[in-house]
């Protein structure tokens, strides 16, 4: 080899390298400009005070910091999703690896992403004109923002994160399991939820995981939806506030850098970022750690 | 033998929940996207995709969120495209198996989940401030860039990696290098899953409202946007900014500007399906 090809191709490797360490500079730069703007606000404001306070009101002339009124809507928007997903994607995962026919599960897979590629934002305007009045006429006390509403909405949208992944599970679970189960007598449904299900019970949990994950991140469907109206409360037909509509909010508003505001944005954004980094992290270690592997 | 009835029973009402299941997301969404169509077909027309916003509902048009999306979408292509193919031939190709290579591999799965908002937020003080982009194109299509990397990085992996092994080695054979193998052979043979991959991303980042909103995305934008450093709006910020509007005719127009938007999508994720299957022919046949 000419030693000109040599050095080519190390310039080439060093480049490609280069592009792969952009990811591992992406998420310094996330954790840094997170802490530099939450370390200044937490000098003004106790950190005590921002975990026990109940109120929220940064934009007012009496401010509280307590991020625990942001925090109680975004776990309640995101139950209800859950409560919405967790039942139907799961029924969804198990009816398509073992009832329904291949060609039925190749048609349906793809459809059901269609679900999860729709924009957000449709989605909100869904649960604001559609879904919205339409449980009024059911439930009479139902506010016109809610995260009842928008908490079902956003379920619809996580189905195929837990189908999907619930799926591709089960049907890595070998043949021949169910047909020790089915020999014994057993019949679909008992294999499904005795045999099948605890044998892919790991990626089952990494799936219901990652859809918490994106449920607590979730940003346009609770600002168009469950409203601006920071709330601690766990009753789901009233106005709240989630963290990450907040951010939306102080964003589109005149909030100029620099001041306790704008800062109050980068520490819901660390508290934001901790949770979801947590639940990646656990489903990462557990997709790991209890890999099903059979020969 | 009751037992034995009880569970049979069990298995077949199983069955018909599964259906129902299945079915159920997809028929809401269909419905809800008949009941925009019915609301926002009427106002879909020629004058509403060429004029500017306004206050009056029934003059407001798209132009500069079509045409920001547009420039968004090109320039989110034109960085992302390269570094995120590049770092997937990285990981793949020359990454040795080591401690380091896997705190790669979860680092971008852990970046993979974060929110949106989280990357408006490092985009608004990287791109917009320490770099001075200020509210522009450019600040906006840097920060979904990033948004959507882990997504190529993966694509790119899965489709080298479906590449046969014997492909490599027979051009190793012939005396080509490292770098000749993966540009004439590993390349062209993994394009089409490389391209199903970036085109779904860029369909992810064309929906994308919240990170733009944090980088400082304008609601109202009166102009088409003539250059990268311009101040922009979207076609789902614009979206945003009607629908949250107490007047009916917005409501109208926001259900336009979504069948636009679903349109965009749509076509996106059928030329990505449509090419994915073509390349898994190609690969198994």
């Amino acid at each position: 080899m000419k030693p000109g090809k040599k050095t080519g191709e190390k310039i080439i490797e060093f480049f490609l390298g280069g592009s792969a360490s952009i990811t591992v500079f992406t998420t310094l730069a996330i954790i840094v400009v997170l802490l530099v703007e939450s370390v200044s606000f937490f000098r003004e404001v106790s950190i005590i005070d921002f975990f026990t306070d109940t109120q929220w009101t940064p934009l007012f002339t009496d401010k509280h910091f307590g991020i625990v009124t942001l925090l109680s809507g975004t776990l309640l928007t995101s139950f209800i999703a859950i409560a919405i997903a967790l039942p139907i994607g799961l029924s969804i995962a198990v009816f398509l690896s073992e009832y329904a026919p291949k060609k039925l599960r190749q048609t349906v897979k793809p459809m059901l992403e269609l679900l999860a590629a729709v924009p957000t934002v449709v989605y909100g305007f869904f649960a604001l004109i559609v879904v919205t009045p339409f449980l009024q006429t059911i439930i009479p006390g139902l506010s016109s923002f809610s995260s009842l509403s928008a908490g079902i909405v956003m379920g619809i949208m996580i189905i195929p994160y837990i189908s999907s992944l619930s799926e591709d599970a089960l049907f890595a679970v070998p043949y021949s399991l169910r047909e020790a189960s089915y020999g014994m007598g057993s019949t679909k449904f008992q294999t499904a939820f005795r045999v099948t299900m605890p044998a892919a019970s790991s990626g089952i949990v990494v799936s219901i995981i990652l859809a918490i994950s994106r449920a607590i991140g979730e940003t346009m469907i609770v600002t168009i939806a469950a409203g601006q109206h920071p709330n601690f409360t766990a009753n789901p037909l009233v106005p709240i506030e989630t963290m990450t509509a907040y951010i939306v909010q102080v964003s589109l508003g005149d909030v100029q850098h620099g001041t306790l505001e704008y800062k109050t944005i980068f520490a819901v954004g660390l508290t934001l970022f901790v949770f979801t980094f947590l639940l990646n992290t656990i489903s990462h270690w557990i997709k790991n750690k209890y890999r099903e592997e059979y020969e | 033998m009751n037992n034995i009835i009880i569970n049979r029973l069990k298995d077949k009402i199983f069955k018909a929940w599964g259906i129902i299941a299945t079915f159920i997301g997809i028929i809401l969404l269909a419905v809800f996207i008949g009941d925009i169509f019915k609301d926002g077909i009427q106002r879909l027309n020629l004058d509403f995709l060429s004029s500017l916003p306004s206050r009056f509902s029934e003059k407001a048009g798209i132009k500069p969120a079509m045409m920001g999306s547009i420039w968004i979408m090109g320039f989110t292509a034109i960085i992302s495209f390269p570094l995120g193919v590049a770092a997937g031939i990285y990981l793949e190709e020359y990454a040795r198996k080591n401690k380091f290579s896997s705190f790669l591999e979860m680092n971008i799965s852990n970046l993979a989940g974060v929110p949106s908002i989280i990357y408006g937020l490092l985009g608004v003080q990287i791109f917009v401030r320490a770099l001075q982009f200020g509210n522009s194109i450019l600040a906006g299509a840097f920060t979904l860039s990033l948004l959507i990397l882990p997504i190529i990085i993966v694509a790119t992996r899965e489709a080298i990696k479906a590449v046969p092994n014997s492909i490599r080695e027979g051009s190793y054979g012939m005396g080509a290098t490292k770098w000749q193998t993966i540009w004439y052979q590993v390349l062209p043979a993994s394009l089409g899953g490389i391209l199903t991959g970036v085109i779904l991303a860029l369909s992810r980042a064309v929906g994308e409202a919240a990170p733009l909103i944090a980088v400082g995305a304008l609601a109202y934008v009166p102009f088409v946007p003539s250059s990268p450093m311009d101040e922009f709006t979207v076609l789902p910020i614009q979206i945003f900014n009607w629908t949250s509007r107490p007047q009916h005719g917005f409501i109208i127009n926001a259900a336009a500007a979504i069948l636009v938007l679903l349109a965009i999508t749509l076509i996106m994720n059928g030329i990505a399906v449509y090419l994915r299957n073509k390349w898994q022919k190609k690969l198994s046949g």
